[in-house]
């Protein structure tokens, strides 16, 4: 209980302050659904004390968001408390009216949404949209536009009177994002409840971002209801982390010591699969060179490892139409060079913006370069024909990003993966199907879901069928495009953990696109670095990892939530 | 506030590791029982229900939805009845007699003569007929036209894209009735008129809404992830447009040809009641609607009973495009 | 916008006169003709040039309004003076009609979606978007005008407003069934947006979310709705001014067509034009000044 420790975190407790502020007890919530209610949470129970920082971690659909809207009464229309209470200061809500609830939000509860894009009404000045929150919460005082710069300032935007004169599209999304916390914040409300509020940005503005909402919650003494999917990030930012699974709360505690020490399989699973606390690689093929100091063991295995692929002075100009014929120049991709060495992974790493897709895609020869070449297997790809393009397609096959819109809808899934054979002529309709179900083998699914459709599956199973398909062909080389980005914690794991295994089954080599380092130690022999369109740093990945050259990786690896916590 | 909050302090400053927050309260370390949270698979795959398409699964919503029932039955009827007015009518609508003009309901005359002695409901009958004609082929004509020039447009962009652009614009400048006034009145039209002159008429005022809706449609899907799947499998440009392209984008296409059958009838019943649709020799609900202007204010029902045909047979095609609308909103579906 | 006005009339002038057939027979919509007037429609229309020219000619006609006659010897362009006037009045009551009532019925059933009020309203707007407007027309003119004598089943001369009334709300009410329908689907897309469930996470009363953030997102697509449909309603005004003897540019028009008096119908479709040109223009600007997005691009 050393008052040097509170100091040092910032959040000014009174010790006789130990009335929760908000007590959650047996809470259940269901959802009428045309096929009847579905139980979103059951019997959860969880605790805020004033001031404190709370997290609750879980996947989509664990009922996290759930739990929260329940407690500011913004549960959708469908949605309804079925039992338990919600006790804000000791008085029960999961019964208030509205009336109350109206009261009740902004200056008591406030909340911070997760999309910054699509949370600001999108025909009001962003001083507009303050604005009125402190006037319906009586706050505005004599001079009204004076505190909306004030409240839009203390969110760190700056030139604040002026910006509050703009609208939303005028602004980038860690910018939205600053005023969406002023906005919950303008009120000084006891609670702030935070939706997953910096998972639509990049790390480094992430944490920009909650270190900001940090300082200005302890400094008002706000208790923070933090919503995340990261445990890595609720460890790091919480005192107290909830853990859901299916709609109940597993484990809960402090969060350290969950972090270090947990006790629920499930939180067990949580801990051993979560990216930004693994610190090194998956077990893969090529074991030496993972468990090899360094790259320079890599060169005796030159005679084996050809460079697969390799680019040179790559680069991309787009032309930006101004409207009325003129336009503007846009390097997209500047100057980039970089080879991947047969049978190993190779991640190219940015935020968003830095061109990294770009190379993808000209990689996969779906875009044409500006300037520089591309070699795949020492042939040189510029200028092919047709027909030399179509046997290429055989050899490099993508994986998107979005597991909802790369597999299409009217499509089965035995027509989905079939398709790459029937375009190349490959065999007849028997041994077709033969290879079909091999290649649901491959990936771990049920040939009993051959005659499925996408809408059927998860994401985590589009995924895979999405594999599948690139696999039909028999490809050398395998472009993952934030492969598995969009996906749930464990779900990730278990696609990175089949693309190492197919990698060491089929000798695959890997051309990893991603804007998360974590990812990329899990995955990659080598990584390069992007920041708008050019490669600042280029190396194994444990040189990247253990011994960064460039400030910007020095910054991203910093910014990884959580990634601290376990050493 | 403290002070330094002042723009720089955007920048992220090195804070070192971060080492979380350690609460000075007690914190009780929760555990659930496992037996009442069970740990499931990973992202198993449920395969307890049936496996279905999205028009199996349309299909299902569309066999529940009364509208769609409703307006299916009736659009069948219209249809058998356009095809074969005899089996519902043993009198000719064309046996007139004076002496029965205007007469009121009768045996066997259910809905009575109009003012020339015909039998209302014989020619109620007999008129579905021009009208169905009218609706459906302008619709596949629209259908035809409008898809083809939207799909290239959307998938292709360019100049192309640009040039009908403004091509719709020009048309849509021009009311569908207003243009299709003008044109029927045209020599070449006045002098041969007939289902298929009203036909193409409409056609050529209806097929720049069409290519809108295609067009739109295949814009969203042609940058689809799976298009670009398919095209780094070696499927042609033509290729990925015909067989993941235009599937995907069939159901808004449908919805609205379905609801502008409903409009083309009662275009071609507008332009007839003008004068200028079909000529008066061809039985048709627009004609006798036109005609009974004379005697409404005596006889009102001369008027109600082919109105009241045309419209439920409008209303049935205009429920149906609803009804597919909201199987097939892609919003409900996923 | 000004490609579409000389695109149209390019479309209008060469359906008229560059068709199969001889201009002139149509001209007199196949009557004879006294060849005095022949030679004067052939002037009118600068017939012995080449397309382009005729129509470059005829472009500078319509800017100088001269217009050319009427059979009976009146300037075209005296008539469509006076007869536009008339349905302006005309289209501008109905179109304040269908955006009143056709914006205030779709929020509410937008609002109450799936309550008995949204799907009374809904299978309304079905029945009177398939009912069609000279059906409508007869009936209330029937029902309204003749037998309970609310309104005069006939417009008398100078067209005032209160004789209006009637035809405004027979022109206006397919369209008002559209935009009821777009209001309410529009609505129903905007209150679950984000921005929305934000707004009412600020602590703002329901009347405040509905009016502020969810109304005025909404409108956006209506209101180029009824920008377009003022063009719609102006060809409509064929139809309904025939029915109610209203002295306007539809009735001028209609008459116009029937009697083959076709400098008259080419005057009158491109005033017609211009007027939907006009419209989109203000639409533009309307669309600007709803939705702050466009106005950078």
């Amino acid at each position: 209980m050393s008052t040097n420790n509170e100091s040092k975190d910032g959040f000014a407790m009174n010790p006789n302050d130990d009335r929760p502020l908000l007590e959650i007890k047996n809470l259940a919530i269901s959802f009428s659904t045309p096929g009847g209610p579905v139980n979103a949470v059951r019997n959860a129970n969880l605790t805020v004390m004033p001031g404190e920082t709370v997290a609750i971690v879980g996947e989509s659909g664990s009922g996290k968001s759930t739990t929260a809207l329940a407690a500011i009464g913004l549960l959708p229309g469908n949605g309804k408390v079925t039992g338990g209470q919600i006790l804000f200061d000791g008085e029960d809500l999961s019964k208030a009216s509205e009336k109350r609830f109206i009261e009740l939000r902004g200056n008591h509860i406030g909340m911070v949404p997760q999309d910054p894009m699509s949370n600001l009404n999108p025909v009001w000045k962003i001083g507009f949209q303050v604005k009125e929150t402190l006037k319906a919460n009586g706050l505005a005082g004599k001079d009204p536009n004076g505190r909306v710069a004030q409240v839009l300032a203390d969110a760190g935007l700056p030139d604040a009177a002026k910006r509050a004169k703009q609208y939303p599209h005028e602004f980038s999304g860690g910018m939205r994002q600053r005023a969406l916390i002023a906005i919950g914040l303008a009120c000084r409300p006891r609670l702030l409840i935070a939706d997953e509020p910096t998972s639509a940005l990049d790390v480094t503005v992430q944490q920009q971002i909650l270190d900001h909402l940090d300082t200005m919650t302890s400094e008002l003494g706000t208790a923070v209801l933090l919503i995340t999917h990261d445990l890595g990030l609720a460890a790091e930012r919480a005192q107290k982390v909830i853990v859901m699974y299916k709609g109940q709360v597993v484990e809960s505690g402090p969060a350290l010591e969950i972090l270090r020490n947990p006790q629920h399989p499930y939180t067990q699973r949580l801990v051993a699969s979560a990216p930004s606390l693994a610190s090194k690689r998956l077990e893969s093929q090529p074991v030496e060179v993972a468990e090899g100091v360094n790259a320079v063991v890599k060169p005796d295995h030159s005679g084996a490892r050809d460079e697969i692929l390799q680019v040179k002075n790559l680069t991309k100009v787009f032309k930006i139409r101004k409207g009325l014929g003129r336009s503007e120049d846009f390097t997209a991709v500047d100057d980039v060079s970089f080879a991947v060495k047969r049978g190993t992974t190779t991640a190219i790493v940015g935020e968003s913006g830095s061109g990294k897709s770009t190379v993808a895609q000209m990689v996969l020869n779906l875009l044409k370069p500006t300037e520089g070449s591309i070699t795949f297997d020492g042939e040189e790809m510029a200028n092919r024909s047709e027909r030399e393009l179509f046997k290429f397609r055989r050899r490099v096959q993508p994986i998107f990003q979005d597991p909802y819109g790369s597999l299409d809808p009217m499509f089965s899934i035995y027509r989905t993966i079939e398709e790459p054979l029937r375009i190349h002529g490959i065999g007849d309709a028997k041994s077709r199907q033969l290879r079909v179900k091999e290649l649901l083998d491959h990936v771990a699914i049920p040939t009993a879901t051959m005659h499925r459709y996408p809408n059927e599956l998860s994401g985590g199973q589009r995924q895979r069928i999405a594999i599948a398909r690139a696999l039909a062909l028999q490809p050398e080389v395998i472009i993952c495009d934030e492969a598995v980005s969009a996906l749930d914690v464990l779900v990730q794991a278990q696609i990175l953990n089949l693309l190492n295994k197919l990698q060491e089954d089929l000798n695959l080599t890997y051309l990893f696109i991603t804007h998360d380092l974590a990812v990329v130690r899990q995955i990659a022999d080598d990584v390069c670095v992007m920041q708008k369109g050019r490669i600042v740093e280029q190396s194994t990945s444990d040189e990247v990892f253990n011994n960064p050259k460039s400030e910007y990786t020095q910054n991203l690896l910093r910014a990884i939530p959580g990634a601290s916590l376990m050493l | 506030m403290s002070e330094n909050q002042t723009p720089e302090s955007v920048t992220p400053e090195p804070r070192g590791k971060r080492e979380g927050k350690i609460s000075t309260r007690h914190i009780e370390h929760f555990v659930a029982p496992l037996e009442e949270t069970p740990l499931q698979d990973i992202d198993k795959v449920s395969i307890g229900s049936e496996p279905l398409s999205m028009w199996a699964e349309a299909w299902r919503s569309l066999r529940k939805n009364p509208l769609f029932i409703i307006s299916t039955l009736l659009i069948l009827l219209v249809i058998l009845v356009s095809i074969f007015p005899q089996w519902f009518s043993s009198t000719s609508p064309t046996a007139c007699s004076l002496e029965n003009a205007r007469e009121g309901r009768a045996p066997g005359h259910i809905m009575g003569f109009n003012f020339q002695g015909c039998d209302v409901y014989a020619r109620v009958i007999y008129g579905a007929r021009a009208s169905v004609i009218v609706g459906v082929f302008t619709t596949i004509f629209v259908v035809i036209i409008g898809g083809i020039m939207g799909a290239l447009a959307g998938y292709y962009g360019g100049w192309l894209d640009a040039v009908l652009a403004r091509l719709g614009d020009i048309f849509f400048a021009l009311p569908l009735i207003l243009g299709a006034i003008i044109v029927m009145q045209l020599p070449m039209f006045r002098d041969s008129r007939s289902p298929w002159t009203v036909i193409v008429t409409l056609t050529i005022f209806g097929w720049p809404q069409i290519a809108r809706i295609t067009r739109g449609a295949v814009v969203e899907n042609r940058g689809a992830d799976f298009v670009q799947a398919a095209r780094s499998l070696g499927l042609s440009k033509f290729g990925a447009l015909v067989r993941h392209v235009v599937p995907n984008s069939l159901a808004p296409v449908i919805v609205v040809a379905s609801i502008s059958l409903g409009t083309y009838i009662v275009a071609e019943a507008t332009l007839s009641y003008l004068g200028l649709g079909l000529p008066s020799s061809v039985m048709s609900w627009g004609n006798d609607i036109s005609a009974s202007q004379i005697s409404v204010r005596n006889n009102p029902s001369i008027l109600f009973w082919p109105a009241a045909a045309l419209s439920i047979t409008v209303l049935s095609f205009i429920m149906l495009g609803d009804a597919l609308r909201d199987a097939l909103d892609p919003k409900a579906r996923r | 916008m000004i490609p579409v006005f000389f695109g149209a009339t390019l479309l209008v002038y060469f359906l008229v006169f560059a068709t199969p057939g001889d201009p002139i027979a149509a001209l007199s919509g196949g009557k004879p003709m006294a060849p005095a007037v022949e030679a004067a429609l052939r002037a009118q229309y600068n017939l012995d040039q080449p397309f382009w020219i005729q129509y470059l000619l005829y472009l500078k006609s319509l800017v100088t309004f001269d217009l050319g006659t009427t059979f009976s010897g009146q300037p075209v362009a005296d008539v469509i003076g006076r007869a536009f006037p008339v349905t302006a009045r005309l289209a501008v009551m109905a179109l304040a009609i269908e955006a009143v009532f056709g914006i205030a019925f779709g929020v509410f059933a937008g609002l109450r979606k799936g309550k008995a009020f949204d799907s009374t309203v809904l299978i309304l707007s079905l029945l009177v978007i398939a009912v069609p407007t000279f059906v409508l027309g007869f009936v209330l003119q029937f029902v309204v005008g003749v037998k309970l004598g609310w309104a005069k089943p006939t417009v008398g001369a100078g067209a005032p407003w209160g004789d209006l009334i009637l035809p405004a709300l027979v022109l206006g009410l397919v369209s008002f069934a559209y935009v009821l329908r777009l209001t309410r689907t529009s609505i129903i897309e905007n209150k679950n947006a984000d921005y929305v469930r934000t707004a009412t996470a600020k602590g703002l009363s329901r009347r405040r979310v509905v009016t502020v953030h969810i109304l005025r997102n909404s409108l956006i697509p209506v209101v180029t709705f009824l920008g377009a449909d003022l063009g719609g309603l102006m060809g409509g005004a064929i139809v309904t001014e025939g029915i109610f003897n209203v002295p306007g540019i539809g009735l001028l028009l209609f008459n116009a067509i029937l009697k083959g008096e076709t400098p008259t119908v080419v005057a009158v479709v491109s005033v017609l034009v211009l007027v939907f040109v006009i419209a989109n223009l203000i639409v533009d600007m309307l669309y600007a000044w709803l939705d702050p997005r466009i106005r950078y691009v």
